[in-house]
């Protein structure tokens, strides 16, 4: 699907561009943004939803739902309105995205994981979740 | 060796020759720089959420997320920011179709969706603020405005160049360089509401729940 509509877009801007435009894969087309909106506006409704009318119940099993629910929007993000694809720039961009990740969850599940062990050892009357 | 070194520089003299390739293409490398300042701009947000996940619940006693938060507001500030977003894009497909008034409006309502956006967030910021929950309450607090402030900072330089470029814009048209402008802010502008997915998510609604 995507890989037509980049190939019309591209086409189209040859005619302003040399043959330097290898990033012409990053415009995106009227059905790729409206997909991506809707999908967005789902994706943030069903948590809002969830957390507002206490649906589930349990509050850790919400708290899973909805980080799941986040990081699917953030693909549909990702892919509708900033078109990550494993081509644009040679794949560069999808290498500097990936090395991103790596480090980024390094980062939080490091702090969150040293921080929870540093608490749970050394206040333990303090600790509460 | 150093005599040598100097003369074996002088002797690749015709590697100049790319240089002067390179510019002959300006901004050929712009949109994977841009893409690698977000990256190092997501590492600074990775940070800031890291912060307020140790932090988030220590509240020295004051008032917690369940507390403060309004849902209904964020909801709100939420869909203001996603409408931005899918009004932004249809502004880069007029780009595309080289319609410069359609680029102009669209811009234009991507502005008041952000400028609403700001507007929510600095009511909520002084309300909070009204009610004693300042920044110097709790760590709590301070990790909050610090991760949110930087956030709605972000969509305040976003709107300044969005007001940049529609000026530019209306005095050079949709030409090379601006469309390359578009571009970047384009990405600028969806990569802060990827950023606002986080917040919301485990700011706000991760923060209601006890």
């Amino acid at each position: 699907m995507s890989q037509n509509q980049a190939e019309a877009q591209g086409g189209h801007h040859d005619a302003h561009h040399d043959g330097h435009d290898a990033h012409g894969a990053a415009h995106g087309s009227m059905r790729g943004y409206v997909t991506g909106f809707l999908l967005s506006v789902v994706l943030t409704a069903i948590p809002f939803w969830l957390v507002m009318n206490d649906v589930l119940g349990d509050s850790t099993l919400t708290a899973i739902v909805i980080m799941l629910f986040a990081a699917a929007q953030i693909v549909v993000h990702m892919v509708y309105f900033l078109h990550m694809n494993g081509r644009s720039e040679g794949g560069w961009t999808m290498l500097a995205l990936i090395f991103t990740i790596i480090v980024v969850a390094i980062a939080l599940a490091g702090s969150l994981w040293v921080m929870f062990h540093l608490n749970a050892n050394m206040m333990p009357d303090m600790h509460r979740m | 060796m150093m005599a040598k070194a100097t003369a074996q520089a002088a002797g690749t003299a015709p590697a100049f020759y790319v240089t002067e390739e390179e510019h002959a293409h300006p901004g050929g490398s712009t949109m994977l720089g841009f893409w690698l300042y977000l990256m190092s701009d997501c590492l600074v947000f990775a940070v800031l959420f890291a912060t307020y996940g140790v932090l988030g619940r220590n509240y020295a006693a004051g008032p917690s997320g369940a507390d403060l938060f309004d849902l209904k507001l964020v909801a709100v500030n939420t869909a203001m920011l996603l409408f931005s977003s899918i009004t932004y894009g249809f502004a880069m497909l007029a780009m595309d179709k080289g319609r410069q008034a359609a680029v102009q409006g669209w811009l234009a309502v991507t502005a008041v969706f952000g400028l609403a956006f700001l507007g929510i967030e600095l009511y909520e910021f002084a309300h909070l603020i009204h009610e004693g929950a300042t920044p110097m309450r709790s760590a709590f607090l301070s990790s909050f405005f610090t991760l949110v402030g930087t956030h709605g900072l972000h969509v305040t330089f976003g709107l300044i160049w969005l007001g940049v470029l529609m000026t530019q814009v209306s005095k050079h048209g949709l030409i090379e360089a601006n469309r390359r402008r578009l571009m970047c802010l384009s990405m600028f502008w969806h990569f802060l509401d990827v950023v606002w997915i986080g917040v919301f998510t485990f700011v706000y609604l991760m923060g209601v729940l006890k």
